[in-house]
């Protein structure tokens, strides 16, 4: 069985994003980790862009602090190899094409199955255009994660019944960021998923407290967390360890009270 | 699978949430094409409303001047709102309110399309934001004001580098917040599949007009077509209907700013690379990690580090030819356009009057030239005061 699915074996799973390279990449590698060691299921460890177009306000300045850090894509190689020496927990690259386009696809998944990265979120790259990919990150065993929105309707079956991974919902319109409510049927949009896939469903986009996490928990196989994590590093710079650790506990103890 | 493509160029490169939306576009662009009302509707705006079909004046004095070839403007700066912006504005609105649509977004670099946008709204009674870079919101103050006056909200976009490509990037974020009700009008002929083909067709015009008034003018087909390229809409609705004429050379002019071999241009055939952004395969320029490059222009409508996927393939298959022009060049043209002809045209169109001076020559008095007039200099009057140095109160 593959790492991701096993994130998803002992209850509900929290897959916690960080941006590689904020505020530094030493400081960053430290925050990975950290998320590992204090509960998290799944990292995303996110490569930073120019212009992230799926991303909010939190995240694209995380991703402009990275850049301006010397974050570069071999940077985030080397903290995922950091990361991957330290722990076993699934790591799954999230990211836009173009940086990825342009190391070159055969090189990138070859690294990334060198350096233990399990798979790769790409917003910019839908079910349509997902050859562009697909078949060098299958020979290299990274799982290219499928993702699935509220405006998805008809495209839901299609595109479930060729995810790999785990299946990434997308909780509202919009861009990441955090939300007070989120509106959308979820449990609806996670039964239809389910009957196209044995893949887990984890809920990402809005989330940011125990309370919506319990809440969104109870619909699916997990939750994704980024947001409102970059926003403490945003706040805390190189002291952030302690309060992310102390974040990620508060929304694992969430999780453990379904079921 | 993929649709859209040009050669290796083009595609559908855009999030999950905005699939269903382009799916629609496709579908409802496929059936109102074919739709003699919605053209017949069409047609008559254009005529009545945006004062087409343009002239194709022939620079006499300017002809002479370089001598060479007869050159022939193609009067696209005069047309309501001052550029061929409306040309597509009109069509995508149109096509909008069909949809049902009742608002519409868009992002504008100069102002040029943002201004065409919020007139095309105004007219057709659809709300309409604007998103415009910052920076650009100060440099074309004015033509944020134009844009409120005609009923349309401008947001002043902070991120990135705040300018053209920011504001793309968040008029795309705006639309995957709102898409029931909200077309995303883009103004060139760029982004994910069908925009290019819908811009280009809305845009053509320009080539088809242009090439019956030679026609009848010189009973030949021209020597070569020239054009500015930013995204390239101008250009490529120019040169659509020469694309099969072998003898005609289509020629794309880029903003090469201070020069391609400085940091500071927006040449993207000359410098960029193969890359996929905005929802396109296509050039870009960008560093050696894929990140999209800080771009520079004196030219705010083509201030932009990438180009069409139309483009991108004539230039592969040799059908086109694209040239860097620098801002100096640019700025020399624009002047010399004034003084020569009396037209003060927008220093976008500047850098394809610039290349014709270059080449002009080198043709024959029986053989002729199109330059494609994008739009008029109205707006620029100020910056290129600024780069001579010389001080105006506005």
């Amino acid at each position: 069985m593959s790492r991701i699915k096993q994130a998803f074996d002992h209850g509900k799973a929290f897959v916690a994003f960080l941006t590689a390279g904020d505020p530094t990449p030493q400081v960053s590698t430290e925050l990975l980790i950290a998320l590992a060691e204090s509960g998290a299921d799944l990292i995303e460890i996110g490569i930073p862009f120019s212009d992230p177009i799926a991303e909010g306000p939190v995240i694209q300045a995380a991703n402009m602090r990275a850049l301006s850090a010397g974050t570069t894509t071999e940077t985030v190689f080397e903290m995922a190899k950091a990361v991957r020496q330290k722990t076993e927990v699934p790591l799954v690259f999230l990211t836009y094409l173009n940086p990825v386009f342009h190391y070159g696809y055969e090189a990138f998944f070859k690294k990334c199955a060198e350096v233990g990265v399990d798979g790769i979120i790409l917003p910019d790259l839908p079910f349509e255009e997902k050859e562009e990919v697909d078949s060098v990150a299958k020979q290299y065993g990274v799982d290219v994660i499928s993702l699935i929105a509220p405006t998805s309707e008809q495209r839901i079956r299609m595109i479930a019944n060729e995810a790999s991974g785990f299946v990434y919902l997308v909780s509202s319109m919009g861009v990441t960021g955090v939300r007070s409510e989120i509106t959308t049927d979820i449990g609806k949009m996670v039964s239809e998923i389910k009957q196209a896939t044995d893949c887990p469903v984890a809920v990402g986009f809005g989330i940011s407290t125990p309370e919506q996490a319990a809440h969104i928990g109870k619909l699916a196989d997990g939750v994704i967390v980024g947001s409102a994590l970059v926003k403490l590093v945003e706040a805390n710079g190189e002291a952030s360890k302690p309060v992310i650790e102390a974040y990620v506990q508060s929304i694992k103890r969430a999780l453990e009270t379904i079921e | 699978m993929s649709a859209g493509r040009y050669g290796v160029h083009g595609g559908q490169y855009i999030p999950e949430t905005l699939m269903n939306a382009i799916h629609e576009l496709e579908e409802a662009y496929a059936h109102y094409k074919e739709d003699p009302a919605f053209n017949a509707e069409l047609d008559d705006l254009l005529k009545n409303y945006a004062g087409r079909p343009s002239g194709l004046y022939y620079a006499e004095k300017m002809s002479k001047d370089l001598g060479g070839a007869k050159i022939y403007l193609k009067r696209e700066d005069l047309n309501h709102t001052g550029s061929h912006k409306i040309n597509n504005v009109l069509g995508q609105v149109l096509l909008a309110k069909k949809m049902g649509k009742t608002r519409v977004i868009a992002e504008t670099g100069a102002g040029q399309h943002g201004v065409a946008t919020a007139t095309a709204a105004a007219l057709l009674g659809m709300e309409c934001e604007v998103f415009m870079g910052k920076e650009d919101t100060e440099r074309q103050a004015l033509n944020v004001y134009r844009m409120e006056l005609l009923g349309s909200k401008v947001h002043a976009v902070t991120s990135g580098t705040m300018t053209l490509k920011d504001a793309v990037n968040e008029t795309m974020r705006e639309w995957t917040k709102r898409i029931e009700d909200t077309h995303y009008v883009l103004g060139s002929v760029m982004g994910p599949h069908p925009f290019p083909m819908i811009v280009r067709d809305f845009q053509s015009v320009i080539g088809r007009e242009a090439r019956a008034q030679i026609l009848e003018a010189e009973g030949k087909l021209p020597a070569a077509v020239l054009a500015c390229v930013g995204g390239g809409s101008n250009a490529m609705g120019t040169f659509f209907a020469f694309i099969e004429d072998p003898t005609v050379d289509l020629i794309g002019c880029e903003a090469a700013g201070k020069g391609i071999h400085t940091e500071q241009h927006a040449a993207t055939i000359a410098k960029g690379s193969l890359g996929i952004f905005h929802g396109m395969k296509s050039y870009f320029c960008q560093d050696d990690y894929g990140q999209i490059a800080p771009v520079y222009s004196i030219s705010a409508g083509l201030d932009y580090p990438g180009i069409g996927p139309e483009h991108a393939y004539l230039h592969d298959i040799g059908r086109a030819s694209y040239v860097p022009v620098t801002d100096d060049e640019a700025v020399e043209a624009f002047e010399y356009l004034a003084k020569t002809e009396g037209i003060i045209c927008a220093i976008e169109s500047a850098h394809a009057v610039a290349h014709v001076q270059k080449i002009a020559k080198s043709f024959s008095p029986d053989e002729s030239i199109i330059v494609c007039l994008s739009g008029r200099g109205d707006k620029d009057v100020a910056a290129i005061a600024r780069y001579k140095g010389v001080q105006i109160n506005e």
